[in-house]
C-alpha cells in the first residue's frame, strides 16, 4: 500500500513540472513582443523596463522558465494587467466559487446516476433503461454553454423563478445556506451536473449490468436472497470505479466550468479565465489555468490514492 | 459538455487479422450497419446537414451578413424571414446555414490532422516501444493534466482568436488522446504470432508498419476519431463562444449564441436556435460513431 502511494506520488511529480512547462509556454505563444502582452498599452518606458528585469526576459529561455517557476512556487504569480491585484488572490478568491458548485453538482450527478444506473441494469429494457439512455446521449451531445441559456430563458425569463446571472449580494457576504443566496447557485449547478451524470449513469448500468450477470449473483440467488440484497452487493462491487468516476468528473468540471460560469457571471475561475481573455490579460489567464491544471492533477492523485485504499486488486498491478 | 472520454481500446486476437482478410471484415461491417436504422438514418442527417453547409451560398435565402435596423429580432415566420432575424435584423435561416459551414469544418478538419499526427506518434511509440515509448507517451501524459475545454481555452486564449488559430488548437488538444488509443493498439497487434511472423520471414519494417500494423490499428482509431468529431464541434462552439473564434459578422453557431445571449428576454426562441443547430449535429455524430463502433466490433 505505502509504495504505491509513494510511487504515485513521485510519479505526479514530473507531470505537475510538465504543467508548469505548458502554462509557461502560453505566454511565449502569444503573438508579439511577451512585454507588451504582460502590461497595460499605457505603460511608460520605465514600468516595461521594470517587467523586463522582473520577468528576467533578456536571459535565455532556460533560465526565463527557472526564475518563473522559482516565483511560482513561492505563490507569486505576478499581478494581473486589468485589475492590477496579484493573480494568487484573484485566482484563489475565485477558486472557492468554483469548487463549491463543482462539488454540489458532482454529488448530485452520482446520486442520481446511482437510483438511474440500478434502475436500467435491472430493468433492461424498461422505460427508464431507455430514458438512461437518452439522457446519456443527450448529456454527452449538449453544449452546456447552450443549456445555461436555455436554463436562464425557461426559469428566469418565462417562469421567473430563478435569479438569471450573478451571485446575489457578491462572494464575501454568500451564504449557500441561505435560500435567497443559493437560488443564484441553482441554475449554474444544474448545467454543470447533466454531462457527468449522463456518464457516470451509463456507467453505472453497463458495469452493474456486468456484474448482475456473474457466477456469484447465481450463487447469491441461489442461496435465496432477495432481489434487493442481490444489487446491494453488487453496487458494492462497483463503488471503487464509481467513486473514482466522481472524482474525475469532479476534476473536468472544476476545469471546464468556463462556458457555464460565463452565460451565469458566476464569479469562478471559468468566469475570470473570460475575463483573462476579454481584455487580453495574460498573467491572469497563465495564474489561473496552472491552478486549475495543478488542482485537476492533485484530484487524481487523491482519486488513485483512495481507490487503491479501497480496491485491493489496484496494489498489485 | 462532456470531456474527451479516456481512450483505452481493446483490440480482440480474432479480430486482428493479417492484411489478407480485411476485405471479409469491412464485408461484415457492412452487414451489420445495413439493419442498424438509427446510425443509417443519422448518417443520412450528417450528409444533409453537410450538403446545407456547403450549397448554403446558394440555398440561403438572404445575404446573412446583411443587417437591416428596421427589422431586428422579428419572431419565426414573419414575413420573409423563416426563422426570424437576430439583434443586427440579419436573417437567422441564412446565418444558420452558413454558420453551419464553420462548425463543420472544425469538426472535421482538426480531427483529420489530429489523427494524422497523433495517429503517427502513437504508432511509432507502440511499435517501436522502449526510450522511444516513454519520450512520447510521457510527453502525451502533461497534456492529458489538462481538462480538454481548459487546454483548448489556454491555448487559444494565448493564441487569440481566428480560424486558423482555433483548428491548431483543436489540433493540439485531440492528439493526445487519439495518440493513446493508438499506441494501445498499435502494442497489442505488435505482440501477435502474424507480425512476428513477418518480422521471421524478412519483412522490413516499413513493410511491417504498413501492411500489418496499420491496418490492424486503423479501425480502432478511426472508430475512436469518429467520437471526437462532435466532441470537436462543441469544442469549437465553446471557444466562438468566448469570442475565441471567427471574427464578427461571420455566421458562427458558438459565436451567434453568445450575441444573441443579449436578446433572450425580446425573442427567446430564436436565441436558443443556433445551440438546436449545434445539438442536432453533435447528437448526429454521436448516434454514428456509437453505431459504428458497435458494427466495427471494437470495444470501448
Amino acid at each position: 500500500m505505502w509504495m504505491y502511494a509513494l510511487r504515485r506520488l513521485i510519479l505526479t511529480i514530473p507531470i505537475l513540472l510538465g504543467v508548469t512547462v505548458i502554462c509557461f509556454a502560453l505566454v511565449q505563444l502569444a503573438p508579439g513582443d511577451p512585454v507588451q502582452s504582460l502590461v497595460r498599452p499605457d505603460a511608460t518606458p520605465e514600468q516595461i523596463q521594470s517587467l523586463r528585469a522582473f520577468y528576467g526576459l533578456d536571459q535565455p529561455l532556460v533560465i526565463q522558465y527557472l526564475l518563473w517557476l522559482w516565483r511560482v512556487l513561492g505563490g507569486n504569480f505576478g499581478m494581473s494587467i486589468s485589475t492590477n491585484l496579484p493573480v494568487a488572490t484573484e485566482v484563489l478568491r475565485a477558486f472557492q466559487n468554483t469548487i463549491v458548485i463543482a462539488l454540489i453538482s458532482v454529488v448530485i450527478a452520482f446520486i442520481v446516476s446511482m437510483i438511474l444506473g440500478v434502475i436500467a441494469a435491472t430493468r433492461p429494457g424498461s422505460i427508464v433503461d431507455r430514458l438512461v439512455t437518452a439522457i446519456a446521449v443527450f448529456g454527452i451531445s449538449v453544449p452546456t454553454f447552450w443549456l445555461a441559456v436555455v436554463l436562464v430563458i425557461f426559469f428566469a425569463v418565462e417562469l421567473g423563478w430563478l435569479p438569471a446571472t450573478g451571485m446575489g449580494g457578491g462572494s464575501d457576504t454568500f451564504n449557500y445556506l441561505d435560500w435567497n443566496d443559493f437560488k443564484f447557485a441553482i441554475m449554474p449547478i444544474i448545467a454543470l451536473a447533466l454531462p457527468p451524470l449522463a456518464i457516470m449513469t451509463r456507467t453505472t448500468r453497463s458495469s452493474l449490468s456486468e456484474i448482475l450477470n456473474q457466477d456469484f449473483i447465481q450463487t447469491l440467488r441461489a442461496k435465496g436472497l432477495s432481489e434487493f440484497s442481490i444489487i446491494v452487493h453488487a453496487v458494492r462491487n462497483i463503488m471503487p470505479s464509481a467513486v473514482a468516476m466522481l472524482g474525475l468528473q469532479l476534476g473536468y468540471l472544476i476545469g471546464g466550468s468556463v462556458l457555464v460560469e460565463t452565460v451565469f457571471t458566476w464569479p469562478g475561475t471559468g468566469f475570470l479565465l473570460n475575463k483573462a481573455i476579454l481584455t487580453r490579460d495574460l498573467p491572469l489567464l497563465q495564474g489561473t489555468i496552472l491552478v486549475l491544471a495543478t488542482a485537476f492533477v492533485l484530484i487524481n492523485l487523491v482519486v488513485d490514492l483512495a481507490q487503491s485504499l479501497v480496491d485491493p486488486r489496484i496494489k498489485r498491478s | 459538455m462532456t470531456d474527451i472520454p479516456a481512450g483505452s481500446l481493446h483490440i480482440d486476437k480474432a479480430q486482428a487479422a493479417p492484411a489478407s482478410k480485411v476485405r471479409g471484415y469491412w464485408g461484415s461491417v457492412w452487414n451489420r450497419l445495413r439493419y442498424d436504422y438509427v446510425t443509417l438514418s443519422c448518417m443520412a442527417l450528417i450528409a444533409v446537414i453537410v450538403l446545407l453547409a456547403v450549397f448554403a451560398p446558394w440555398i440561403a435565402p438572404m445575404d446573412p451578413d446583411k443587417s437591416s435596423m428596421a427589422n431586428r429580432l422579428r419572431p419565426i415566420g414573419y414575413k420573409k424571414f423563416l426563422l426570424g432575424t437576430d439583434e443586427q435584423g440579419r436573417d437567422m435561416l441564412s446565418r444558420l446555414l452558413w454558420g453551419g459551414r464553420n462548425s463543420l469544418l472544425m469538426g472535421i478538419v482538426p480531427v483529420i490532422f489530429a489523427t494524422t499526427i497523433g495517429g503517427a506518434f502513437g504508432v511509432v511509440a507502440g511499435y517501436y516501444g522502449g526510450k522511444v515509448n516513454m519520450v512520447i507517451m510521457r510527453t502525451m501524459d502533461v497534456f492529458f493534466a489538462f481538462p480538454s475545454v481548459l487546454l483548448a481555452v489556454a491555448i487559444a486564449g494565448s493564441l487569440g482568436g481566428g480560424i486558423f488559430n482555433q483548428m491548431l488548437t483543436l489540433t493540439v488538444v485531440l492528439i493526445p488522446p487519439i495518440c493513446r488509443v493508438a499506441e494501445t493498439a498499435t502494442s497489442q497487434v505488435r505482440s501477435l504470432d502474424f507480425v512476428d511472423a513477418a518480422r521471421a520471414s524478412g519483412a522490413s519494417t516499413i513493410s511491417i508498419l504498413f501492411s500489418h500494423v496499420l491496418i490492424n490499428v486503423l479501425s480502432p482509431v478511426l472508430v475512436y476519431s469518429s467520437t471526437l468529431v462532435s466532441i470537436s464541434i462543441i469544442l469549437a462552439a465553446g471557444l466562438s463562444f468566448l469570442g475565441l473564434g471567427v471574427a464578427p459578422p461571420t455566421a458562427d453557431w458558438g459565436l451567434m449564441l453568445s450575441t444573441l445571449r443579449q436578446s433572450i428576454y425580446v425573442q427567446p426562441l430564436i436565441a436558443a436556435l443556433p445551440g438546436v443547430a449545434i445539438l442536432i449535429t453533435s447528437i448526429a455524430f454521436n448516434l454514428v460513431s456509437d453505431g459504428l463502433r458497435q458494427a466495427m466490433d471494437v470495444k470501448a
